[in-house]
């Protein structure tokens, strides 16, 4: 069930980034379907009452492999958030600068490349 | 030597942070220091050519730790690579102090965009795959957009909403994956695959990557970005776009994915044929049509990139031969034709056909070296271009499929028709609106930019030689590496 909501978290983001004609409302789109991609990742490893995955000498083996929650996912939604931060970073930027051109945010009227 | 193979990540990415330290006080260290880095990057790169080899990140043994894969397809990509990215910062060194300004931070992105196309080649990992096509693919949209121009931001940020959904795509599809066989090495789960089969989860999962990887490679229905964004960066940048970027982290990840992960099946086959077809006729089309030096250009990319999938997608020997032969062939003449671009507009400061006119008494080192690229694109015999189109369509007739064979000749010649009018408007005749007053000013581009057009000419004349020996011959190991099954990719990574 959640999973399926995850889908229709990136569904919503995919269709703002294709439908939306304001560049402020592409850039919104990518990020909501980046976050429902690592919401997707965080599930992957999720598990119900589930402990921290860290280990110590007094740690019982059969129930620490029964309980703990796989650390890797996090570790690439680590990785997945900081490079969704660079391009969002980026297309923020550039944003700025095509306002500064053109004047207006509606990609409708930025058309000097055709062809 | 397979030690050597984590400096072809580890240099261009430790150089491009290094140079921007130094560069503010140094202002001739950034030139130096990235000519060298490539140069180094190009020794090594040739010294990895044909050999075998795992490395293992940290130590750590193959499904769980990241390796990296050396082979026979993974050697001949890192030396197109490393080879083009060294001639464009030669010929950067001037182009940029005449049309650019901060040649700090161009070197910066430039590295790391080799550092991110070396990685993603060698990786044998899924995630790291992401990580590299992220690090190229962030460095690429940043100097599509470096001239800070409307036509150049626009373009930047077209490539760059295009180029995020496909990575997001891509991610996406790692992520079913992970969560249906819990790995994220390449062979590993390729030998999941095999195990149990293609259920639902890994045809969402193994379609969600194949779309990504189809945009990334500027496939036909996916390939609007490609001609705002290759004719708007600066040439050498065009070069190495067009060149090996959409080959580094386009071509050669479907050819890993469709040949030794997913396995080629019937359906893929067709799509790839197809795909390639309709690429190669749409993209000539197009480029008919184009007053822009450069817009021409890019919609060749996305033809000729018809041809090489449609080489690789028909699955015989053969077929993989002149794919890969094709591949290596057009990263040398499209980056010699972006790279002469970039010297004409160096010397009259415009791109637009109809302005040009006579170039080729006052550019004889443009001129010839355009030609040869413009012969070798068409499909002319002696050089290179003829040898991969050749094989190509001889593999169309050898796997019986006729009208494959037709279209690919169609689509030669009207590649022809369309660098006539290169020739035609820029080098023998003149355009509409040229000016006479203004071409007395224009004669050839200084030596250091002359140097990597003559070394490109060489290679694109002579680049036939590569095909003697067929299977057996310098290609050999690259197409062994994707003929083999699945299985023997498998064991190599794996070890078992």
């Amino acid at each position: 069930m959640i999973y399926a909501l995850c889908f229709v978290l990136f569904l919503i983001g995919l269709y703002g980034v294709t439908c939306k004609k304001n560049i402020v409302k592409i850039i919104l789109g990518m990020v909501i379907m980046e976050y429902a991609v690592n919401l997707f990742l965080i599930l992957s490893g999720w598990r119900k009452g589930g402990q921290p995955p860290i280990m110590d000498s007094q740690t019982n083996m059969e129930t620490f492999v029964s309980r703990a929650v796989d650390p890797l996912p996090q570790a690439l939604v680590l990785t997945s958030i900081v490079i969704g931060l660079g391009v969002l970073s980026l297309m923020v930027a550039i944003a700025i600068r095509l306002y500064e051109r053109y004047g207006t945010f509606d990609i409708t009227e930025m058309r000097r490349l055709k062809g | 030597m397979t030690n050597n193979i984590i400096t072809l990540v580890a240099l261009p990415l430790g150089m491009a942070f290094f140079i921007p330290m130094i560069g503010r006080k140094l202002r001739w260290a950034p030139d130096l220091l990235g000519n060298i880095t490539t140069f180094a990057l190009l020794v090594i790169a040739a010294g990895c050519f044909q050999k075998q080899g795992i490395y293992h990140l940290g130590g750590w043994p193959a499904p769980l730790g990241i390796v990296l894969v050396l082979d026979g397809l993974s050697s001949l990509l890192l030396l197109i690579v490393n080879l083009i990215s060294f001639l464009a910062t030669l010929f950067s060194v001037q182009y940029l102090e005449k049309l650019y300004t901060s040649k700090l931070r161009y070197y910066s992105l430039f590295l790391l965009m080799v550092a991110g196309m070396n990685g993603a080649v060698l990786t044998g990992d899924f995630f790291n795959l992401f990580v590299f096509l992220e690090i190229a693919s962030i460095a690429s949209y940043a100097l599509v957009g470096f001239g800070c121009e409307a036509e150049e931001l626009e373009a930047s940020f077209k490539y760059l909403v295009i180029g995020s959904v496909a990575s997001t795509f891509i991610l996406f599809g790692v992520a079913l994956f992970y969560s249906h066989f819990a790995t994220l090495n390449m062979a590993d789960i390729a030998s999941h695959l095999k195990e149990s089969g293609f259920d639902q989860i890994s045809i969402v999962a193994s379609v969600l990557i194949l779309v990504g990887f189809f945009v990334k490679a500027a496939l036909v229905p996916f390939h609007a970005w490609l001609p705002d964004a290759h004719p708007s960066a600066p040439a050498p940048i065009s070069a190495m776009l067009s060149g090996v970027l959409i080959k580094a982290i386009g071509i050669y990840p479907l050819a890993r994915l469709a040949y030794n992960i997913l396995g080629m099946t019937p359906l893929l086959v067709s799509v790839f044929t197809y795909l390639g077809i309709i690429s190669m006729m749409i993209g000539v089309l197009m480029a008919l049509a184009q007053w822009d030096f450069k817009r021409l250009l890019a919609y060749h990319s996305i033809s000729q990139m018809g041809y090489v999938i449609l080489g690789l997608g028909l699955g015989t020997p053969l077929g993989i031969l002149g794919g890969l032969f094709h591949l290596f062939n057009h990263s040398l003449f499209k980056s010699l034709l972006f790279l002469d671009s970039g010297s004409v507009e160096y010397e009259t400061g415009t791109r637009q056909l109809e302005k040009l006119g006579q170039l080729a008494k006052k550019m004889p080192v443009t001129s010839t070296s355009t030609l040869v690229a413009s012969l070798s694109i068409s499909g002319i015999p002696p050089f290179n271009g003829f040898w991969s189109k050749l094989v190509i369509i001889m593999a169309c007739l050898q796997a019986s499929r006729p009208g494959l064979a037709l279209w690919a000749v169609l689509g030669s010649i009207l590649t022809l028709a369309s660098f006539s009018k290169i020739q035609r408007y820029v080098f023998l005749g003149q355009g509409k609106d040229f000016d006479l007053e203004a071409a007395k000013q224009w004669h050839e581009v200084p030596l250091l930019m002359r140097i990597p057009l003559l070394v490109l000419t060489t290679l694109c004349l002579f680049g036939g030689i590569f095909l003697i020996g067929g299977l057996e011959g310098p290609l050999g190991p690259g197409v062994r590496a994707l003929v083999e099954n699945s299985t023997v990719y498998i064991s190599k990574v794996l070890g078992r």
